[in-house]
């Protein structure tokens, strides 16, 4: 395991402070399954999105000033004086979106190839943290540049705790820090948004962790049976990844620079107004799927129990989908159910942001309700009767035609040729 | 053996082509987030001042904010001008004649930053002590200045450095 350097202070310090070997270990011979696709690549884009977020975020906090009087003026600051400000901020904002594209694709690609099953739960339920971390972190971040929408989805949205018997007034105020939302409120969200992806990179250690712990799921849903199905992280998976690192940049650059407010708000180039709530309030376009789910419940408690509900699901998949098979592809009616599920999705995202009227609301509720039937109805039931197709018995044996048939691709890293 | 030691040379200059975007790509984007920190627009728009020099008596002196730093505009009595005119260059630390630092002999303006670690010295006030040579002085580690901020004793290496200005009238003056 020790790996070999050449060079005398490398070695020096790898003898004495291992951080060296772990590294190669981890990113250069790491045995990765060889059959991995493109979807695989969302994995290492999410991370390099946090870290966009981070850099961006850092320095956008070295020119903002969080206080209700000053806030909104301090952003547009950014914008028209701050060197590159227009830039880092463009790159914040848009950065937040592709964080939640890269993270909602990572989440499909896991429930269709069922990344989270046994030995992999507690990998799938650090990834639903992950998103749990993110959504309050872009929430609170949403507050900051103290716009109307800043200002009106931080009320509607503290406001979900008022739903909670007895105590949820009393949380709400507590949250606030007074009887509205305001300086206070802004002061603690700033506080929290700067905390907040330093536990999220806290999380994602950990994630790799469990990930490294069984390696990497694969398009096929079966273990990896020896060196013969693997081929080293690096340099095969880097330059994969890389790749489509340079296609994920490319979309990220032309929403920058080209088209830098078409997911936001227009709303929110208005400064917060405590006495006056836009007509249409509609939260960022990550959160309407939940949104929509919100509102579909006509009643509050409930609205705001289906709603965390939709993803408390998440943490219990891996005992609802019982089904040994893995992935979606030895499925034939998991698989249809998987597309329904990813339409229904896409259809709550239209409709959360549509205003709650006429046939919306209707639709809402259907499509809401086929979301928890999914999980808790359709799941459990496939695990039961569903006849999966067969298996391979190998990862190398659907493109040998036999287990063994392909000795030479070992785990070592292959010369020039 | 030979087409193998081509695919090496064209292998060679795809990893370096790919490394040399990479890199140019790395400092394109590390730009911005240097150059963020850097003055902004609206800081670099207050970057220049005007004083109107009249306000000051004869003996007399007034601080003003420029860039952050105070400037000191010193409206000199003639012995004070003589007394930093008679001292030969020889016995100065950092030689500059007293004509080469006032646009006008009896209007002084200097940066009022001690040149040894940045404090302010003393000496704008009547009350304050002014130092061995009747110009500043620098309370923190003891640095004397004359009568047109040139320094004598103590640690600071240089005169009190003057800014860029010019009279745009009579009296007033455009610093910066």
């Amino acid at each position: 395991m020790a790996a070999k350097f050449d060079n005398p202070i490398v070695r020096w310090i790898d003898h004495r402070l291992p951080i060296f070997s772990f590294m190669h270990h981890e990113l250069h011979e790491y045995p990765t399954p060889k059959n991995l696709n493109y979807w695989w690549n969302f994995g290492s884009l999410a991370g390099i999105a946090l870290v966009i977020m981070l850099v961006s975020g850092i320095t956008l906090a070295m020119h903002y000033t969080p206080h209700v009087d000053y806030a909104f003026d301090s952003v547009e600051r950014i914008m028209r004086d701050v060197n590159y400000g227009w830039l880092i901020r463009y790159i914040h904002m848009n950065g937040a979106s592709f964080f939640f594209i890269v993270v909602y694709i990572h989440i499909f690609r896991g429930l269709y190839y069922g990344s989270y099953k046994a030995p992999r739960e507690l990998l799938w339920m650090l990834g639903v943290v992950i998103m749990l971390l993110m959504m309050a972190t872009a929430f609170m971040g949403y507050v900051l540049p103290w716009g109307q929408m800043s200002f009106w989805g931080a009320t509607v949205i503290t406001n979900l705790f008022s739903a909670i018997p007895v105590v949820g007034e009393s949380i709400v105020t507590w949250l606030w820090g007074g009887f509205a939302v305001d300086n206070a409120t802004l002061n603690r969200f700033f506080s929290l948004h700067y905390l907040l992806p330093f536990v999220i990179v806290g999380v994602v250690v950990l994630h790799l962790v469990a990930l490294h712990r069984f390696g990497s799921n694969n398009p096929l849903g079966i273990d990896v049976k020896g060196p013969k199905d693997q081929i080293p992280f690096h340099p095969y998976y880097t330059v994969k990844d890389a790749f489509g690192l340079g296609v994920f940049l490319i979309a990220f650059a032309a929403f920058v620079f080209f088209a830098p407010n078409f997911m936001g708000h227009p709303d929110n180039y208005i400064p917060a107004d405590p006495l006056v709530t836009p007509a249409h309030i509609v939260p960022e376009w990550y959160f309407l799927p939940f949104y929509a789910i919100l509102r579909a419940i006509p009643d509050k408690l409930g609205g705001v129990l289906f709603m965390f509900g939709a993803i408390a699901v998440l943490f219990i998949l891996p005992w609802l989908d019982r089904s040994p098979v893995r992935s979606g592809q030895f499925r034939p009616i998991f698989k249809i159910f998987f597309w329904i599920l990813v339409i229904d999705v896409v259809a709550l995202t239209y409709l959360g942001g549509k205003p709650p009227e006429g046939w919306y609301v209707l639709a809402s509720r259907l499509a809401t309700a086929y979301y928890f039937i999914h999980f808790l109805v359709i799941l459990p039931l496939l695990s039961v009767f569903e006849t999966p197709r067969q298996l391979p018995k190998s990862i190398s044996e659907p493109v040998t035609g036999g287990g063994a048939g392909f000795a030479g691709a070992t785990a070592a890293p292959r010369e020039k040729v | 053996m030979a087409d193998t030691h081509q695919g090496d040379t064209r292998r060679d200059f795809l990893y370096v082509a790919t490394t040399a975007v990479g890199a140019v790509g790395a400092a394109c984007v590390a730009w911005p987030f240097i150059d963020q920190m850097n003055p902004a627009a609206d800081v670099l728009a207050l970057a220049s001042i005007e004083f109107d020099t009249s306000t000051v008596a004869e003996g007399m002196a007034v601080t003003v904010k420029w860039r952050g730093k105070p400037v000191f505009v010193r409206h000199r009595t003639p012995a004070e001008i003589e007394e930093a005119r008679a001292v030969p260059l020889s016995e100065l630390r950092d030689p500059q004649a007293d004509g080469a630092r006032a646009l006008k002999p009896e209007q002084l303006i200097v940066v009022g930053v001690c040149t040894h670690l940045g404090c302010v010295p003393l000496g704008q006030k009547p009350s304050d002590p002014r130092g061995d040579y009747g110009g500043w002085f620098c309370p923190c580690h003891g640095s004397h200045y004359d009568t047109s901020g040139r320094i004598r004793k103590g640690p600071a290496p240089l005169n009190l450095p003057v800014p860029e200005y010019q009279y745009i009238s009579d009296s007033v003056v455009r610093i910066g």
